[in-house]
C-alpha cells in the first residue's frame, strides 16, 4: 500500500521536480525562474499539439517515445521506495533494470540513426559510446552491491536484515557508490558538466539533438520519459542515502523524498557552478565515477574477510 | 609603391588623381605591397563610362594608398599568390562578370546576378530561389562524414550555411557560405534619394548602426564640402561607437559564457548589455543609437542631466563588469573551456589579414581608432592588450580589456563634452563631382570602410562598404581545423561575425 502511495507521488511530483531545477538554477543565477508547474504546461501544451513525422523516417522512429517512456517506467516499478518493497521483483532484478534503460536508449539512437540528419547521427554516436562507460560504473555498483548484500534484486538491496543504507556498518564506502551514481546521474541524464540541457546548439548536443525531429505528443512522451529516468536515479541514489526508522514507514518516506528533492538541489547547483566540460573530457568524467566504484568495490575485499 | 597614391580617411580628392596603372603593373604592385606586409582595404571594381576599372585602397602602418586599373574580363588571379585577396577577387567575379584566372575556390560571395548584365562566370540562374550551384570542399575517405548546418538555425540567429568535414569529432575543414540576407545595399545607396541614405546605412547591420553611420556621414561631409560636423557632434558621435562597442562586448562575453553553460555571468552580461542600450536611448532615443547620426553632426543635443545620468550610470556599471569578469575568467571550468581552443597563430592571421578583436587576439595590434583616428578617437588612450595568443580566451580578454578602455573613454568624452551647443545639420543637397572618399572607423568588430566615388554630377557613382567580418569569417574557418566540432558555437560565438554586414 505505502509504495502505491509512493509510486503515485512520485508519478505527480516527477514534472515538478524537473522544474525545481530550473527554479534553482534561476534564482542562483539573479533570476525569477518559471513556476514550479512549467512542465506540466509544456506537456499540457505538447499533447495539444500535432506530431510532424519525416518522410525518410521508419517505425521505428514513430515507436520510440512509447519505449522511451515506458522503459523507465517500468524500471521505477521494479525500485523500492523509502524502505517499502517494490511494486516487482524477482531474484536478479537488477539486470533487468538497467538493461530496461538500456532499451529506451537503443531505441533512442535507432529513431536518431532514422532520420539520417548529420547531427542526430552524431548525438546517437555520443550518447552510445558515453553510456557504455557509464553502464561499467552501474555494472561496477551491482558488483559491490552484491559483496555487500549478496543479492541481485532491488528489493533485497535495500530491505532485510542486511540493508545498503549509508548509515549502515558499510555506510563510509557507500559515500563512493553515493558520489558515482550522481556522477552517472549527471552523464545519463543529459545534466552539466557531460552535455547542456538548456541549449539550442545542435553540434554541442548529446541527448537533446537526437530528439530534434520530435514534435507534439511523441516529444511529451520523450521529455516525460527524460524525467522519470532522471527521477530513477535520484530515488536510487536517495535509496541508499535515506536512514531507515524501524516502525515509522511514513517518516521514512518523508525523509527519502526530502533526500530526493535535496539530490534535484544538487543537480540545479552543479549546473549554476560549474561549465559544461570539453566533448573529450566526458569520458575521463565518467571514468572517474567508475573508478569510485571500483575503489570501494576493491575495499569490500578488506572489510567482508 | 611610388605608383601609389597617399590618401588620407575621410579627406576628399578628385577621381583624376588616383593612379591608373596598367593590370600587369597593377597586380605586381598590389601582390608586392601585400607581400611586404600592407593589408587591402578595399579592393572593388567599378564602371566608368562603360569602361571596367578595379580601385584598390591599401593600408600599411599608419599610411593610406589608392590605387587604380582598367580591368580585363580575365585576368590572372591575385589569390593565388596572397590569401589577402580572396573574397575580395570572387566578389569582383561575382558583381561584375569578370573572372579570375587560377583563382583556387572560385565561388559566388552572395547570390546575385552581376551588374553589368553579362554573362554569369558561376553558370547560376538567378530565377531560382536557392542558392548553391556550387561544390563545397570535400573529405573523401571511410571514416569522414559531413556535417551541415544551417542556413537555419536553432537559435535566433542570422542565416548562414556551414559545411564541416569530420573525421569523428574532429574537424578537418570547416566552408562557410554566406549571402542568404544579399539585400543589394550598395545598389540601393547609389539609386535612392540622399534623405534616405542614413536609414538605409543605419539597417547595413543593426548591431553596427553607429559605426556604418559614421562612415556614411565622414564620406558625405568630406564630399559636400559645406557640411562639417562641429566638436560636440564630433563627441557625442565618438561615444555613441563606443557605447556601441561596450554594448556588444558585454553582451559577448554573456554569450560566451552561456555557450560554455556557465550561467551567472550569462544573465549578468546579459543585464549589464542592457545598460548600455539604454544609455543609447539617452543620447539618441533609440537603443540602436538609430537616427542620431546625420552628415553635419547629430540630431540631438545632450543636456547636462542627461550627461551626468550617463557618468553617473558608467561608474556604477564598471565594478559590476569587473566583478563578473573575475567571476567568469576564474573559474576553472570555464578556462579549460576557453584556454587553448581555436587557435589562430598570428602568421595566419596576418596571411589572412584580420582586423578588429579577432586581429588583435591572434597578436596584430591594429586599432583604426588609433592608426587612423578620427573624430575623437584620436585623443584615446590606445587599449593595450596582454593575452594575444589567438584562441577563444585571447578573443574573451580583448574584448573584456576593450569593454574597460570604452568605459574610461566614454566617461572623459561625455563629461568633456561643450554640452547643448550643436546644430542640427541639413539634408545634404548635392557632393562634389567626379571625387572619391574613403573612410574608415573602428566599429566593434573591426575596421570598417565605407569608399565613395561620384560621378559628373555629383550623384554617388558607387558606395562600396566593406564590413571587418569580410575579412574575418575566413579566421574562424581556420581557428575550427583540428577542432572538435562540438566547440564550433563557442569560436563562432568568440568571432561573433556579422552575417547581414557581410552579405550587404
Amino acid at each position: 500500500m505505502q509504495t502505491v502511495i509512493l509510486i503515485i507521488i512520485s508519478l505527480l511530483i516527477i514534472p515538478v521536480l524537473a522544474a525545481f531545477i530550473k527554479k534553482v538554477k534561476a534564482l542562483l543565477t539573479g533570476k525569477q525562474g518559471p513556476p514550479l508547474l512549467i512542465k506540466y504546461y509544456t506537456l499540457v501544451k505538447l499533447f495539444a499539439k500535432g506530431s510532424v513525422y519525416s518522410t525518410s523516417t521508419t517505425f521505428i522512429f514513430r515507436f520510440m517515445p512509447v519505449v522511451a517512456l515506458a522503459a523507465p517506467l517500468m524500471a521505477l516499478l521494479f525500485l523500492p521506495l523509502a524502505g517499502a518493497p517494490a511494486l516487482l521483483s524477482f531474484a536478479g532484478d537488477a539486470i533487468l533494470i538497467f538493461y530496461l534503460l538500456g532499451l529506451a536508449r537503443f531505441f533512442t539512437v535507432c529513431a536518431a540513426l532514422d532520420t539520417a540528419s548529420p547531427f542526430e547521427g552524431m548525438g546517437a554516436s555520443r550518447e552510445a559510446f558515453f553510456s557504455v562507460l557509464s553502464e561499467a560504473t552501474l555494472f561496477m555498483v551491482l558488483v559491490l552491491f552484491y559483496r555487500i548484500n549478496g543479492s541481485l534484486s532491488f528489493s533485497s538491496y535495500f530491505q532485510g536484515n542486511n540493508p545498503i543504507n549509508l548509515w549502515s556498518a558499510e555506510g563510509t564506502l557507500l559515500l563512493l557508490v553515493v558520489a558515482a551514481l550522481f556522477m552517472v546521474l549527471l552523464a545519463e541524464n543529459a545534466r552539466v558538466p557531460v552535455d547542456d540541457p538548456a541549449t539550442h546548439l545542435e553540434l554541442t548536443m548529446i541527448h537533446e539533438v537526437m530528439i530534434l525531429d520530435h514534435s507534439g505528443p511523441d516529444l511529451a512522451l520523450i521529455e516525460l520519459g527524460a524525467w522519470t529516468k532522471l527521477y530513477f536515479y535520484a530515488a536510487f541514489i536517495a535509496n541508499i542515502m535515506t536512514p531507515i526508522y524501524p516502525g515509522k514507514p511514513w517518516a521514512t518516506a518523508l525523509v527519502f523524498l526530502l533526500i530526493i528533492v535535496f539530490i534535484y538541489f544538487a543537480v540545479g547547483l552543479v549546473e549554476s557552478i560549474t561549465a559544461r566540460s570539453k566533448m573529450n573530457l566526458v569520458p575521463k568524467f565518467i571514468l572517474t565515477s567508475f573508478s569510485f566504484a571500483f575503489f570501494a568495490t576493491i575495499l569490500t575485499m578488506e572489510l567482508t574477510r | 609603391m611610388d605608383k601609389l597614391l597617399p590618401v588620407a580617411n575621410g579627406c576628399m580628392l578628385p577621381r583624376k588623381e588616383i593612379p591608373v596603372l596598367d593590370f600587369t603593373l597593377f597586380r605586381d604592385e598590389l601582390l608586392a605591397f601585400a607581400e611586404n606586409g600592407g593589408y587591402i582595404v578595399q579592393f572593388f571594381a567599378f564602371t566608368e563610362n562603360t569602361r571596367l576599372k578595379a580601385l584598390a585602397v591599401l593600408r600599411k602602418d599608419t599610411n593610406l594608398y589608392a590605387v587604380s586599373c582598367l580591368l580585363p574580363d580575365e585576368y590572372q588571379a591575385l589569390t593565388a599568390e596572397n590569401s589577402k585577396f580572396h573574397l575580395f577577387e570572387r566578389e569582383i567575379a561575382e558583381q561584375y562578370g569578370v573572372r579570375p584566372l587560377n583563382h583556387p575556390w572560385l565561388k559566388p560571395v552572395r547570390y546575385h546576378a552581376n551588374q553589368r548584365g553579362c554573362q554569369d562566370i558561376f553558370g547560376n540562374d538567378y530565377k531560382e530561389d536557392i542558392p548553391g550551384n556550387y561544390d563545397y570542399f570535400r573529405v573523401e575517405g571511410e571514416q569522414i562524414h559531413e556535417v551541415g548546418v544551417g542556413p537555419v538555425h536553432a537559435g535566433i540567429i542570422e542565416p548562414g550555411h556551414f559545411r564541416f568535414q569530420c573525421i569523428g569529432e574532429i574537424v578537418l575543414h570547416l566552408e562557410i557560405q554566406l549571402g542568404y540576407q544579399h539585400r543589394g545595399v550598395e545598389k540601393l545607396l547609389t539609386s535612392f534619394p540622399f534623405k534616405r541614405l542614413p536609414i538605409v546605412v543605419e539597417g547595413i547591420a543593426g548591431d553596427t548602426a553607429m559605426a556604418n553611420s559614421i562612415s556614411y556621414a565622414q564620406a558625405v561631409e568630406a564630399l559636400s564640402l559645406c557640411h562639417d560636423a562641429d566638436t560636440t557632434a564630433r563627441t557625442l558621435r565618438t561615444a555613441a561607437l563606443e557605447l556601441e562597442r561596450l554594448a556588444c562586448h558585454v553582451g559577448d562575453l554573456g554569450a560566451l559564457s552561456g555557450d560554455v553553460a556557465f550561467n551567472p555571468p550569462a544573465a549578468y552580461y546579459g543585464r549589464l548589455r542592457g545598460e548600455f542600450l539604454n544609455l543609447l536611448v539617452i543620447l539618441s532615443g533609440n537603443r540602436f543609437g538609430r537616427g542620431l547620426i546625420r552628415p553635419g553632426g547629430v540630431t540631438m543635443p545632450l543636456d547636462e542631466k542627461n550627461a551626468a545620468l550617463i557618468v553617473a550610470k558608467i561608474q556604477e556599471v564598471r565594478p559590476e563588469i569587473i566583478q563578473v569578469a573575475d567571476l567568469l575568467f576564474t573559474a576553472h571550468t570555464v578556462l579549460s573551456r576557453f584556454e587553448a581552443c581555436g587557435r589562430v597563430d598570428r602568421d595566419t592571421a596576418i596571411a589572412l589579414g584580420l582586423v578588429g578583436v579577432a586581429g588583435r587576439a591572434s597578436g596584430i595590434n591594429y586599432d583604426a581608432r588609433v592608426d587612423f583616428p578620427t573624430e575623437k578617437s584620436g585623443d584615446f588612450a590606445p587599449c593595450k592588450h596582454i593575452r594575444q595568443k589567438g584562441g577563444v580566451y585571447s578573443r574573451a580578454w580583448v574584448r573584456y580589456e576593450e569593454i574597460l578602455h570604452s568605459l574610461d573613454q566614454v566617461e572623459k568624452l561625455v563629461s568633456a563634452a561643450n554640452l547643448g551647443k550643436t546644430i542640427t545639420p541639413n539634408p545634404v543637397e548635392n557632393l562634389v563631382p567626379d571625387a572619391f572618399v574613403v573612410t574608415l572607423n573602428e566599429a566593434w568588430r573591426g575596421e570598417l570602410s565605407h569608399c565613395v566615388l561620384t560621378d559628373a554630377e555629383g550623384r554617388i557613382a558607387r558606395y562600396k562598404i566593406k564590413d571587418p567580418s569580410f575579412h574575418n569569417w575566413t579566421g574562424l574557418a581556420m581557428a575550427l581545423r583540428n577542432e572538435q566540432i562540438s566547440d564550433f558555437p563557442l569560436n563562432n560565438k568568440s568571432f561573433n561575425l556579422s552575417y547581414c554586414g557581410f552579405d550587404l
